[in-house]
C-alpha cells in the first residue's frame, strides 16, 4: 500500500487530487457518480461578497480538444454560501475549499473572512487570475505589485492556509509566484484558463456573449506543465499544478514537473468519475515504479 | 407488459429533480436514417437494465476521443421501452459531434450519463386535451411525453412541424398516441405554413407543451398567453457539464440566470423572460 499523504501548508490532504473551482459545482453534484471522500479535496466554484449574475449566454465554445468559457463568476454571494451550501457540504468527508473572488482588495478580505468563520472550510483559493470579469480577477493577477497587494490584505485577515491562483496570462509566471509567497501565501494554484476566442465564421460574429474567455481542457495541459515546472523551481511553498489533466499519467507528469497536488478540471464533464480514476492511476504507477509515497515523485523529473 | 410508474424522490418549487444519475455503456441495436439529416438511434444497456427516466429528461452522450468533440453531446430522451429494454434518441446531424453518432452502426458501445435534467408537468384539469407542439427535430421529447400521457388516461394531441412532409419524424409512432395535426412550410401534407399559423390552435387546450426552433417556442409561448393557457417549452441552450456545476447552459429567468440542464430543460414560460 502506498502513501498518497500530502501536505500544502498545513493542510493535509489524503491524496494529491482534488476538483478545480467551477468544473465541480460544490461537489455534491457528483456524489452520484463517485465517493467524494475519496479525492484530497474539492475546490467549489469561485465566490464573492456579493451576488453575480455573471456573462450573458452564450458562455462556452467547444474548440479542439477543449473549450472556451465565460462564465464570469456567477455566484449567490458569500452569505449565501455560508447559510445554505455550507451547512449541506460541511461533512463531506474531504478537504473543502472555497476560491474566493472579489472585484477590489476589501472585497476580497470581507469574503475570506466570512468564509474563515466556516469551521469546515480548511483553505481558500484566492482567484486573482479569473480572465471574464471586468473589474479585478485578473487585474490583479497580471502585476507582481497587484498580486502581492491583494495576497498582503488577505493574509492578514486569513489565518487557515491560503492558496493563490495564478493567471497564465502574463509575461513571467514565476515572478508573480514569488511576489505572492513574499506576502505569506501558503501555496500558489496554476493555471487559471488561458484568455482565447472563437469565432463562428458562417455568422461573421464571436461564438462567446463576451468575444473573449478562458480556454480549459486537454488543449492547455503543455502550456500548464511548463508554468508549473518554472514556478515550482522558482518558490519553496508548495505547487498545485492544474490545466487540462485528464488522466493519471496527466496528474503524474505534473507532480515529477513539481506540483506537490493537482486538480483536474474539464475532464469532469467528459468523465464525471475521472478524479478517482486519477487517484487510483497514481497509487498503481507508485507501486509499479517501486516508490513508497507520492512525495518521493514530486519534482522528481530527471533532466 | 412494464407500467412506468414514475418514482421520483422529490420535486422541488423549481422542478428540479432528485433522482440518480448514471454512467452507463449502451449497445447501438439499431439505426435508421430517417432522413438524410435525422436518425433513429436505439440502445439497449450493455449490461443490466435501463434506469428510470422520465419525459423531458436527457442524456449527455460521448462521441469520441478525437479533438472535434471533446464534450459530450445533450440529447433529449425520445422513448424508453422498458419492457424490451430499449433506450430511442432521435438524432439531427448538427455537427461534428451529432454526425459521428448518427454514421455508428449497430454493436458500438456508446457511454452516456443520464437521465439528466427535469419532466414536463401533468395538466391538473382533464376538461380539454394537452397539446404537444414540435417543430424538426424538437419532437424527440414529445413522443415520450405523449406516451406517458396515454398511460395516464390523458390522450394528447401532436401538432407537428416541418419544412416539408419528407422532414416530419416518426409519424405513425406519434398517430399511435394522440391525434397528429401537421404543418408543412411548403404544404406538401397538413396545412401549408408554420405550426403558430395552424387551424388547431383556435381550438381550447387545457396546456401545451413545445420543443422546437427557439423562435417557434417563443411564438408559441406568446399565444399561449394570448389565451392564457399554461405552457412549458424545452430549451436546448449549449452545455458543457450537464450536471449544473459549470453554469455554461444558463437562461435568463425572472429568478435571474438559472442552468438548463439543472433546472430545466422544462420551462414553464412564466419563469422565462421572453
Amino acid at each position: 500500500m502506498v502513501d498518497l499523504n500530502v501536505k500544502i501548508g498545513n493542510l493535509e490532504l489524503k491524496n494529491p487530487v482534488m476538483t478545480a473551482s467551477g468544473t465541480f459545482g460544490y461537489g455534491i453534484e457528483f456524489a452520484d457518480f463517485i465517493d467524494l471522500s475519496q479525492l484530497g479535496g474539492i475546490i467549489v466554484k469561485g465566490t464573492t461578497l456579493n451576488h453575480r449574475e455573471g456573462n450573458p449566454y452564450p458562455r462556452m465554445a467547444e474548440t479542439p480538444s477543449g473549450m472556451l468559457n465565460a462564465v464570469g463568476l456567477q455566484n449567490k454571494g458569500v452569505e449565501y454560501f455560508a447559510e445554505h451550501i455550507y451547512p449541506q457540504i460541511k461533512d463531506i468527508d474531504t478537504n473543502m475549499i472555497v476560491n474566493v473572488s472579489g472585484a477590489c482588495i476589501e472585497d476580497y478580505v470581507a469574503t475570506a473572512e466570512r468564509i474563515a468563520s466556516l469551521d469546515n472550510i480548511p483553505a481558500i483559493e484566492l482567484n486573482i487570475s479569473c480572465p471574464n470579469v471586468k473589474q479585478g480577477g485578473m487585474a490583479f493577477g497580471t502585476t507582481c505589485e497587484g498580486a502581492a497587494s491583494v495576497v498582503k490584505a488577505v493574509r492578514r485577515a486569513y489565518p487557515k492556509t491560503l492558496i493563490v491562483k495564478l493567471s497564465p496570462n502574463v509575461t513571467d509566471i514565476a515572478s508573480i509566484a514569488k511576489a505572492v509567497e513574499a506576502e505569506g501565501a501558503d501555496s500558489v494554484s496554476l493555471i487559471n484558463t488561458l484568455m482565447g476566442m472563437s469565432i463562428d465564421a458562417e455568422r461573421r460574429r464571436p461564438r462567446l456573449s463576451t468575444i473573449t474567455g478562458g480556454l480549459s481542457g486537454a488543449c492547455v495541459k503543455p502550456i500548464a506543465l511548463r508554468m508549473v515546472w518554472q514556478v515550482a523551481k522558482a518558490v519553496n511553498i508548495p505547487v498545485v499544478g492544474l490545466g487540462g489533466i485528464s488522466s493519471a499519467t496527466d496528474a503524474i507528469e505534473f507532480l515529477l514537473a513539481g506540483a506537490t497536488a493537482i486538480e483536474i478540471g474539464t475532464a469532469n464533464f467528459i468523465d464525471p468519475t475521472i478524479t478517482v480514476k486519477v487517484v487510483n492511476g497514481i497509487s498503481d504507477y507508485l507501486s509499479r515504479h517501486g516508490f513508497s509515497s507520492v512525495n518521493d515523485i514530486i519534482g522528481a523529473l530527471e533532466v | 407488459m412494464c407500467t412506468f410508474v414514475p418514482m421520483v424522490s422529490s420535486i422541488n418549487k423549481s422542478n428540479q429533480i432528485a433522482m440518480k444519475k448514471n454512467i452507463l455503456d449502451f449497445n447501438l441495436i439499431a439505426n435508421e436514417s430517417l432522413h438524410s439529416a435525422y436518425a433513429l438511434m436505439k440502445f439497449s444497456p450493455v449490461q443490466g437494465t435501463l434506469p428510470e427516466m422520465l419525459p423531458g429528461q436527457f442524456a449527455e452522450v460521448r462521441i469520441d476521443d478525437s479533438p472535434t468533440t471533446y464534450l459530450r453531446r445533450p440529447i433529449s430522451i425520445h422513448n424508453v421501452d422498458y419492457a424490451k429494454n430499449e433506450l430511442w434518441l432521435l438524432v439531427r446531424r448538427a455537427g461534428t459531434g451529432t454526425d459521428k453518432l448518427a454514421s455508428l452502426s449497430c454493436g458500438a458501445v456508446v457511454n452516456m450519463v443520464l437521465p439528466l435534467g427535469n419532466t414536463f408537468t401533468i395538466p391538473t384539469t382533464q376538461t380539454h386535451q394537452p397539446l404537444l407542439i414540435g417543430g424538426g427535430v424538437g419532437v424527440a421529447p414529445l413522443l415520450y411525453w405523449g406516451k406517458e400521457l396515454l398511460t395516464k388516461g390523458i390522450r394528447p394531441a401532436f401538432l407537428l412541424g416541418a419544412r416539408s412532409k419528407n422532414d416530419l419524424l416518426q409519424l405513425s409512432e406519434f398517430e399511435a398516441v394522440g391525434d397528429v395535426y401537421l404543418s408543412t412550410e411548403d404544404g406538401s401534407i397538413g396545412e401549408q405554413g408554420f405550426v403558430t399559423q395552424h387551424s388547431i390552435l383556435q381550438q381550447q387546450f387545457s396546456y401545451i407543451y413545445t420543443c422546437g426552433p427557439k423562435p417557434m417556442m417563443q411564438a408559441v409561448a406568446k399565444i399561449a398567453r394570448e389565451k392564457s393557457i399554461p405552457c412549458e417549452v424545452s430549451l436546448e441552450n449549449l452545455m458543457a457539464c450537464g450536471v449544473g456545476a459549470c453554469l455554461c447552459c444558463v437562461e435568463n429567468t425572472t429568478e435571474g440566470h438559472v442552468c438548463v440542464c439543472k433546472e430545466g430543460p422544462i420551462f414553464n414560460i412564466d419563469r422565462l423572460t421572453w
